[in-house]
């Protein structure tokens, strides 16, 4: 490989980065330096600094101290067509794509080709260049379909297309697999190493330690918004030899240089099967708006039941309509099939009657749906409930005990009651998503993707407390696309396709091929 | 809570430059004459009952543009029953605001129901209230004898609309702040879907919503038409869905929802009658009172913009 050896002068290089935010030191004096061709893993926990450190680089926001050198000159972005002319481009984690506009219009958005003294819109030779990049990074969908029709894969190669079109020599990209199925994410490493052999330098910001080990010749660890580490794979350390062999990039290091502290046990450890099984749950024909098949299945109390497949398998449409919600209103036929909750027949038809039912949801979408951003701790985590407490009044001494014991047991980082839930971290405000259930007793707990976005610390305390919920008879299903994460917790797993279940996986069977055979349609045999 | 204060100082502000310019080229302060701040409490009174109804909508994430037109249609179904049928205007009046208390379920149900944006519903109630009003009256103006006391009584030294304003402020305030419904209408406002996702009845919500602010806003075309005796079919009530919305938005109402409280509105109300009178008492012509009104509200807004994003600056 021509990448590591290239030591000479790195192409990119920040020094002393300085940034505070009132009351926050977000970033202290850090250091980065990118080489030609190289593909920098940039890690760290939830408010580490990474994304400010980015932002800066981006031209978002000024540094406070330090100097950006870009091929050995000073550089100061001021705004993002700045440093895009300058050849920066960062992929944020949430994309900045125009949803109504279609491909090739987003890859050219504001540089459009133009023609003509009135400077009209060149359509042609936009769809031409468009249709060049776009088989470049290997777009299938027509150049113009419009981006909101797009599944978050192909988005995501839009934005690398509209990064490859200024002709990028940094591309950043944060995040970048979060919403990806792993066909998907397989397809963008492959434009990622083609891209390094033409001499791209990278920055690869992830939460998922085994992307930045098969992807990246170098990793920087930020921790508090100080550089805390870096480690590099060695020479002779093809990316094909398993990442885990000595030499390379050792998850546990970097996991270790993250959080400060070994983690030794990532999962809870699992408690012995109770013999007496009782469904706290049995789902029996059940099929709703969008469904391709009947779903019948058990939840028994005080397991764990993983739901895995593929984006756009249905998973989030089963859970949904389990509690009450109907995604697609267009979409024809009703909801039939008959749910009971702990023996007893159910007819929910809306989140208040899953509520009664004891059913909690934590969804996927946490800000959008999760949690309201604007409102404070204790209002959002006694919003299921408070109006049992007192009814019609509202009781605000026992909202104060409620949201006390939740912050206790659930050990919730908030500088008070009040503090509105948007200026709280990922993890904690996934916490805040699960306390308003838990302050109900739930028996069912349905949670969507729970750790998605939240750093390592907070994911394995999510786990803990999700065991903890399991134990105490709670019957948990836990969707989830990332099958470490199934696997190591689940203690039976459902798996979906394309809107049907195709089987369910007792623990002995649990393993990443068989749920990955049946994920991708095949049959249990 | 900072911003009730500074239109609060905004409101004392007003009211001493009035007195002052008055002592300065008059001689005397009219201002704190009797008469004027009756007829002030009664105008404030008036404004204030359908600018609460229309602070809920908006506080729950909707708009309703359907006051004045509601305001116009009642005076008129009131006039023309009472002199047509001989009906006691007190019956009328009940009958009346159940009508409109009618008019807000059909808002919640078309908005709730189709997911109609409530923009467009209640833009339609709008021309449909105020095209019925003038066709059943024929456009002619209608009289309403013997039935002044409502709007231009007095109680306690106080005008009656006032009075209801206090009363229907305490009902609202306590409903807003001391039951759950409160809690939930910010959370709608908020958030739709989180607040669905969480189990509240967000459609009962919304349309309690409308149900209120169209019952508000029969209560007061009632009090309107006692308070003139007469209403002219084409322009009673015109425009009273946007004093509304301006005191809603002066007081801290935020329109794109889950902001503001009754007391704010109540203020913001205020501020507009007193700016009307304050208009009138130092001499300026009638004719400029909306651009002068227009240029407060949107200095009153961008200051509160500037103020906030210099908080949330300091808060990243």
């Amino acid at each position: 490989m021509e990448t590591t050896s290239n030591r000479t002068a790195p192409f990119l290089k920040m020094t002393g980065i300085s940034k505070s935010f009132p009351g926050v030191q977000a970033l202290d004096s850090v250091d980065l330096e990118l080489y030609e061709g190289e593909i920098l893993g940039l890690i760290g926990e939830n408010g580490a600094g990474k994304s400010t450190l980015m932002r800066i680089l981006g031209g978002d926001y000024p540094a406070d101290a330090g100097t950006i050198y870009l091929n050995g000159k000073p550089i100061a972005p001021r705004d993002v067509r700045d440093s895009m002319s300058l050849g920066i481009s960062i992929i944020y984690q949430e994309l900045n794509l125009a949803p109504n506009l279609d491909i090739a219009s987003n890859i050219f958005l504001g540089r459009e080709p133009r023609k003509g003294p009135l400077g009209l819109v060149d359509r042609r030779k936009l769809y031409e260049d468009a249709g060049k990049i776009a088989a470049y990074v290997g777009i299938s969908a027509p150049l113009t379909t419009p981006v909101e029709k797009l599944s978050p894969g192909e988005r995501q190669l839009v934005e690398i297309a509209k990064a490859l079109s200024v002709e990028s020599k940094v591309l950043v990209l944060d995040e970048p697999t979060s919403s990806l199925t792993p066909s998907e994410a397989a397809k963008l490493f492959e434009i990622m190493r083609r891209l390094k052999t033409q001499g791209v330098s990278m920055i690869y910001i992830s939460h998922r330690l085994s992307e930045v080990q098969e992807m990246c010749d170098r990793v920087i660890v930020l921790r508090d918004g100080i550089r805390v580490g870096e480690l590099t794979r060695k020479e002779n350390n093809s990316p094909d030899s398993s990442p885990l062999a000595g030499g390379g990039l050792s998850s546990f290091e970097m996991v270790k240089l993250m959080v400060g502290r070994d983690i030794s046990r990532f999962f809870p450890e699992h408690t012995q099967r109770k013999s007496n099984r009782e469904a706290a749950m049995s789902v029996r024909g059940f099929r709703y708006p969008g469904a391709k098949a009947e779903v019948n299945f058990d939840l028994y109390a005080g397991e764990i039941l993983g739901v895995a497949g593929l984006v756009g398998a249905g998973r989030t449409e089963l859970a949904v309509n389990l509690f009450g919600i109907e995604l697609d209103r267009t979409a024809g036929s009703k909801r039939h099939g008959e749910v009971f909750v702990c023996g007893e027949k159910v007819d929910i038809r809306s989140p208040a009657d899953a509520i009664r039912c004891g059913i909690g949801l934590v969804p996927e979408d946490r800000k959008l749906l999760g949690v309201i951003l604007e409102m404070a701790v204790s209002e959002n985590i006694t919003l299921p409930s408070i109006g049992g407490y007192k009814p019609p009044f509202l009781d605000r001494k026992r909202e104060t005990l409620v949201t006390r014991e939740m912050i206790e047991a659930l050990d919730i980082k908030t500088p008070s009651f009040e503090q509105q839930v948007q200026f709280l971290s990922g993890g904690n405000q996934q916490k805040v998503a699960v306390a308003k259930w838990l302050c109900l007793n739930p028996r069912i707990l349905i949670l969507d993707e729970p750790t998605r976005g939240i750093d390592v610390g907070s994911k394995s305390e999510i786990y803990r407390l999700i065991r903890k919920l399991a134990d105490e008879g709670v019957g948990v299903m836990m969707i989830s696309s990332e099958l470490e994460e199934i696997i190591g917790l689940a203690d039976r797993v459902l798996v979906m396709h394309e809107g049907r279940c195709t089987g369910i996986l007792d623990s002995d069977m649990i393993t990443e091929e068989n749920i990955m055979h049946l994920a991708t349609g095949g049959t249990t045999n | 809570m900072k911003k009730i204060l500074g239109m609060t100082l905004l409101l004392v502000a007003l009211v001493i430059a009035v007195c002052v310019y008055q002592s300065i080229n008059y001689g005397h302060v009219a201002f704190f004459e009797r008469d004027n701040l009756f007829n002030l409490a009664q105008r404030i009174g008036i404004l204030g009952i359908y600018a609460i109804g229309a602070g809920i909508v908006i506080l729950s994430g909707g708009i309703d543009l359907s006051i004045g037109s509601i305001i116009g249609f009642t005076g008129v179904v009131m006039a023309m029953a009472c002199s047509a049928l001989g009906w006691s205007p007190w019956l009328v009046a009940a009958i009346v605001i159940v009508m409109c208390t009618i008019i807000g379920f059909w808002h919640g149900f078309l908005i709730g129901r189709f997911n109609l944006q409530p923009f467009v519903v209640t833009l339609c109630t709008l021309l449909l209230l105020r095209g019925l009003a003038r066709g059943i009256s024929g456009g002619i103006s209608q009289k309403l004898d013997g039935f002044s006391y409502l709007g231009n009584g007095p109680f306690l030294g106080l005008p009656v609309p006032f009075w209801m304003l206090i009363g229907i402020a305490l009902i609202m305030g306590f409903i807003m702040n001391f039951t759950v419904y409160g809690r939930y209408w910010y959370a709608i406002g908020r958030n739709p879907d989180a607040a669905r996702y969480s189990g509240i009845k967000v459609n009962r919500m919304r349309t309690a919503a409308y149900v209120i602010c169209a019952l508000l806003s029969g209560v007061a075309g009632v009090v309107s038409i006692s308070y003139t005796g007469e209403v002219q079919p084409a322009s009673a009530g015109l425009m009273f869905e946007m004093w509304a919305i301006a005191a809603a938005v002066l007081g801290g109402c935020s329109l794109r929802g889950g902001e503001g409280s009754i007391i704010g509105i109540i203020i913001g109300a205020a501020l507009i009658k007193v700016m009307y009178n304050g208009i009138n008492l130092i001499g300026i012509s009638t004719e400029w009172e909306w651009a002068v009104i227009g240029v407060v509200i949107l200095g009153g807004v961008v200051a509160d913009a500037a103020y906030k994003q210099r908080a949330a600056k300091r808060v990243r």
